[in-house]
C-alpha cells in the first residue's frame, strides 16, 4: 500500500469536511466503547487479566526466538509447512509460489491486516490469480478498491446506502428493482455470491490473531464464519502472520482469549474461535490438503530492540481507536498506512519510517484513553513520544518547529526572561484585543483562529497573581 | 516442499536477528529452560469467579451464556428426547426435516424413525445441506461455548455450510474454563491433542459491517441450537 501518511494534515481536513463519513462515525466507535465498558463490568477479573495478558507477553518477547522455532517444529510434526519471510516481497513471493505450485485460480481469503501490510492482493492479482476478499466488510472495500479503516470493522467509515449503492453497481446480474434496504438484505446478497467462490476456490488464505507453540496451531477469531468456510473448503489452506503472533501454550491462549473480543467488540466471545493444526488427517473427510504458515519479520525484529518493544504484545483489539478522539474525528484512511489510530501511530512508524509516517505520533492530543484501555497495557502515548523524540533528533521534525521548539527552550531556561516576556505580551494582548477581548484572527496561530476566536488574557500573569496573593496573606497576618 | 535456499537464509536471520535484539545467545541452556518450563507447566489465568465459585452449577451458566450470544439451548434427559427435539426445532424454523451427520458413535445412534418423512444424510457437509449435526467434545461454561474436533466422528463442514448447526453437548462435559476443555484434550487425545480443525462455536454466524447493526447469518449458520443431553 502506497503510504499518505505524510498528508495526514490535509487527510484530516478533507475527513473532517467530508459528510458521509461523519455520518459513518457518529456514533459507531463509540458504540463499541460502550459495549468494552458492559463487558469489562461483567468480568469483574478483567483489570487482572490485563496484567497477567502484558506479562505473558513481555516473557514470550523474551524468549520470542525459543518459541519461533518450538512453533515451527510443531507445525512441522503436525504436517504443515513453515515459510519465513524477511520483508513484505518475501512474503508475497512464498505465498504466489504455493498457489502456482497448487494449480490455483481462484483464492479466497479471510481478513488479514498482515496481509494489507504486504501488498499481497495486488502481488497475487498481477500473477493472473483471482483473490476474492470472505469477511463482508473486506468484501466491500474490495470491490469499492479501498482499504481497510479500522482493523477490526475494516468499514466502519461507510454508510449503509454507500453499500447499497455499490451492490447495486457491482451485482449488476441480480434484478434492479431487488430490495436493499435492510442489512440483512445487503448481508444475504453477498452470502449468495460469496457462497459460490468459497465453493470452487483452490487456495485459502487467512490471518491469525495467535500462533501456539506448544502445539503448532494457528487461531483465528471471527463471527462471521468466513475464515472457516475460506480454510475448509479451499485445497490449501495458507496463514499469512507475523512473528509476533506466537504464545506459549493453549492455556496463555485462553488468557488472551478472554481480553481479545471484551476489548474489540465487547462480546464476551466471538461466534467462532478456531484453531487449525497441519492439513486434514487420515481418514478426515474434509479440510484442507496443504497447510502452510507464512511467518513476516518486516522490521518486527527491529522494533523488539529498541525501546519500541511493548507495542510488540499488541493483540489488534482496536480498543485504542476506538477510545481515541483524534481518530472519532477523521477516521482510519487519514492516517495514511495500513493501521489506523494510537496503534499505527507507534506500528507505522517503525514499518515505513518516521520520515514518512512523522505526522501520526504528533498527531495526537496525548489524553491517554488508548493506554487507559488498551488489554496489553501498552504506553501508547510514551512510544509516541519516543517516536517524537526520534524525529527530532533525526532532523526529521519541520523547520518552524524545530525553530519554535527553541526559542522556547532558550527562554524555560531563563525565568526572568520568561517572566517578563510573559508579562510584556499578556499585556499587550489584552490591551490590542481591545474591548471584545478576543483575537478573530492572529499571527501563527490561524489552526485556531480559523475556527474560533482566541481569547486574550486578562492582562497579569499568574505568577504576577500569586505574587499578589502572598503579600496581601503576610499583611493580613501582619495585621493580625 | 524443500526449502528453497533464501527462505533457509531468511529463516536463520530472523532468528539471529531477534537474538541480536534480545541480547541473548544460541542455545543459551537458561533461556531454553525458562521456555521449557513454561511449555511444561502450563501455568494459568485466575479462572472467573463466575464459574470458580463454589457451588456454581456449571450447566447452567454454559446456558445462560449461550442463550445471551442467542443461540437456543434444549436440556433433554438422553437419546430417546433427542430427534423430538430437532424435529420441533426444524419445523418451527420452517426448515426441512432433513440432516447430515458424520460417524460419531452417539449422533449415529439417535433413531429418527418414529418422526415421518424425516430423511438423514452422512459425511461431510454438501453445499445445499440445510442442517448439520455435531457432537460436542466439551462445553465450556464460562461462555457458552462448545468445543468441537474436526474429523470422520463430526466434519467441520456441517457447522459451516449449513443454514442450521445442530450440537449435542454432553452434560457430564461441561467443563468450567476454556483451559478446562484443554486439559480434557490432552488426557484423552495423547501428545498430540489438535485435530486439524478444533472449533470454539459460541453462537450462530453474524456481521456487524454494514452500518454496524447486528445481522446473523452471515456467511456461517443463520441459527444455532445446543441440546444438552444428560445421558452421557
Ligand atoms: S495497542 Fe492495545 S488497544 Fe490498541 S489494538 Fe493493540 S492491544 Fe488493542
Amino acid at each position: 500500500m502506497q503510504p499518505t501518511a505524510h498528508d495526514f494534515k490535509s487527510n484530516a481536513r478533507a475527513a473532517l469536511g467530508d459528510k458521509q463519513l461523519q455520518d459513518a462515525l457518529s456514533g459507531l466507535p463509540g458504540g463499541l466503547v460502550a459495549q468494552r465498558a458492559a463487558a469489562r463490568a461483567r468480568l469483574p477479573e478483567f483489570d487482572g487479566l490485563r496484567d497477567y495478558g502484558r506479562d505473558l507477553r513481555n516473557h514470550t518477547l523474551e524468549h520470542l526466538d525459543v518459541y519461533l522455532e518450538r512453533y515451527e517444529t510443531a507445525v512441522k510434526g503436525a504436517g504443515g509447512h513453515v515459510h519465513w519471510a524477511a520483508n513484505g516481497d518475501e512474503a508475497c513471493a512464498a505465498i504466489l509460489r504455493i498457489c502456482q505450485d497448487a494449480g490455483a485460480r481462484l483464492v479466497t481469503k479471510g481478513k488479514s491486516m498482515v496481509s494489507e501490510e504486504i501488498g499481497l492482493n495486488a502481488r497475487l492479482e498481477g500473477a493472473g490469480l483471482e483473490v476474492v476478499e470472505t469477511d463482508l466488510g473486506e468484501y466491500i472495500l474490495q470491490i469499492r478498491h479501498e482499504t481497510p479503516s479500522h482493523i477490526i470493522a475494516p468499514a466502519i467509515h461507510l454508510t449503509q446506502g454507500q453499500v447499497e449503492a455499490d451492490f447495486r453497481r457491482e451485482h449488476a446480474h441480480l434484478p434492479a428493482g431487488r430490495r436493499l434496504v435492510d442489512p440483512a438484505e445487503l448481508v444475504d446478497e453477498a452470502r449468495q455470491i460469496l457462497r459460490e467462490k468459497f465453493i470452487e476456490a483452490d487456495v485459502g488464505i487467512t490471518g491469525a490473531n495467535f500462533l501456539i507453540a506448544e502445539t503448532g496451531s494457528s487461531i483465528i477469531v471471527t463471527n462471521e464464519g468466513n475464515g472457516d468456510l475460506t480454510q475448509s473448503l479451499a485445497r490449501v489452506h495458507i496463514v499469512i502472520t507475523s512473528i509476533d503472533k506466537v504464545v506459549p501454550t493453549l492455556d496463555d491462549a485462553s488468557a488472551l482469549l478472554r481480553l481479545l473480543a471484551r476489548s474489540a467488540t465487547g462480546q464476551e466471545i466471538t461466534s467462532y474461535t478456531t484453531f487449525s493444526t497441519g492439513p486434514r488427517r487420515d481418514g478426515d473427510p474434509d479440510g484442507p490438503e496443504a497447510y502452510h504458515v507464512v511467518l513476516l519479520d518486516n522490521g518486527r525484529t527491529e522494533l523488539l530492540g529498541s525501546e519500541f518493544r511493548e507495542v510488540l504484545r499488541c493483540i489488534r483489539c482496536g480498543a485504542c481507536m476506538n477510545h481515541c478522539p483524534v481518530y472519532n474525528a477523521v477516521g482510519g484512511h487519514a492516517y495514511g498506512w495500513v493501521y489506523p489510530g494510537p496503534i499505527g501511530a507507534v506500528l507505522n512508524p517503525g514499518f515505513i519510517g518516521i520520515k514518512e509516517a512523522g505526522n501520526l505520533p504528533n498527531a495526537s492530543t496525548f489524553c491517554g484513553r488508548c493506554e487507559a484501555v488498551c488489554p496489553m497495557r501498552i504506553p501508547l502515548p510514551k512510544l509516541m513520544r519516543h517516536w517524537r523524540e526520534r524525529e527530532f533528533a533525526g532532523g526529521d521534525t519541520p523547520f518552524t518547529t524545530r525553530m519554535a521548539l527553541k526559542s522556547w527552550a532558550a527562554l524555560a531556561r531563563r525565568p526572568w526572561a520568561y517572566h517578563l516576556l510573559a508579562r510584556l505580551t499578556s499585556r499587550a494582548m489584552r490591551v490590542a484585543s481591545g474591548r471584545s477581548g478576543a483575537f478573530r484572527w492572529l499571527p501563527f496561530a490561524t489552526g485556531w483562529t480559523g475556527g474560533r476566536d482566541f481569547p486574550a488574557p486578562q492582562g497579569r500573569t499568574f505568577q504576577e497573581l500569586w505574587a499578589a496573593r502572598q503579600k496581601q496573606a503576610a499583611s493580613k497576618r501582619s495585621a493580625r | 516442499m524443500s526449502l528453497p535456499g533464501g527462505a533457509r537464509a531468511s529463516r536463520d536471520s530472523i532468528l539471529s536477528k531477534i537474538r541480536a535484539s534480545l541480547g541473548a545467545t544460541p542455545n543459551d541452556p537458561a533461556r531454553l529452560a525458562a521456555a521449557e518450563k513454561r511449555l511444561m507447566a502450563k501455568p494459568r489465568a485466575a479462572a472467573p469467579q463466575r464459574v470458580a465459585a463454589s457451588g456454581t452449577d456449571l450447566v447452567a451458566r454454559f446456558t445462560e451464556e449461550l442463550q445471551r450470544q442467542l443461540a437456543t439451548v434444549v436440556a433433554t434427559a438422553g437419546a430417546g428426547d433427542i430427534p423430538a427435539v430437532i424435529a420441533g426445532y426444524l419445523r418451527a424454523n420452517n426448515q426441512p426435516l432433513r440432516l447430515r451427520h458424520g460417524n460419531d458413535p452417539y449422533i449415529s445412534s439417535l433413531d429418527f424413525a418414529g418422526i415421518p418423512d424425516f430423511e438423514t444424510l452422512k459425511g461431510r457437509a454438501a453445499p445445499d445441506d440445510s442442517t448439520g449435526l455435531s457432537a460436542a467434545f466439551a462445553g465450556i461454561a464460562e461462555t457458552g461455548t462448545m468445543a468441537l474436533t474436526s474429523g470422520a466422528d463430526n466434519p467441520v463442514t456441517l457447522g459451516f455450510l449449513p443454514d442450521t448447526h445442530i450440537i449435542v453437548v454432553p452434560r457430564s462435559r461441561i467443563v468450567a474454563t476454556y483451559e478446562d476443555a484443554f486439559a480434557l484434550l490432552r488426557q484423552e487425545r495423547g501428545p498430540t491433542p489438535m485435530p486439524r480443525t478444533l472449533n470454539l462455536i459460541s453462537g450462530p454466524s453474524r456481521t456487524a459491517d454494514i452500518g454496524g447493526r447486528i445481522v446473523i447469518g452471515a456467511h456461517g449458520p443463520r441459527r444455532l441450537l445446543a441440546i444438552v443431553t444428560g445421558d452421557l
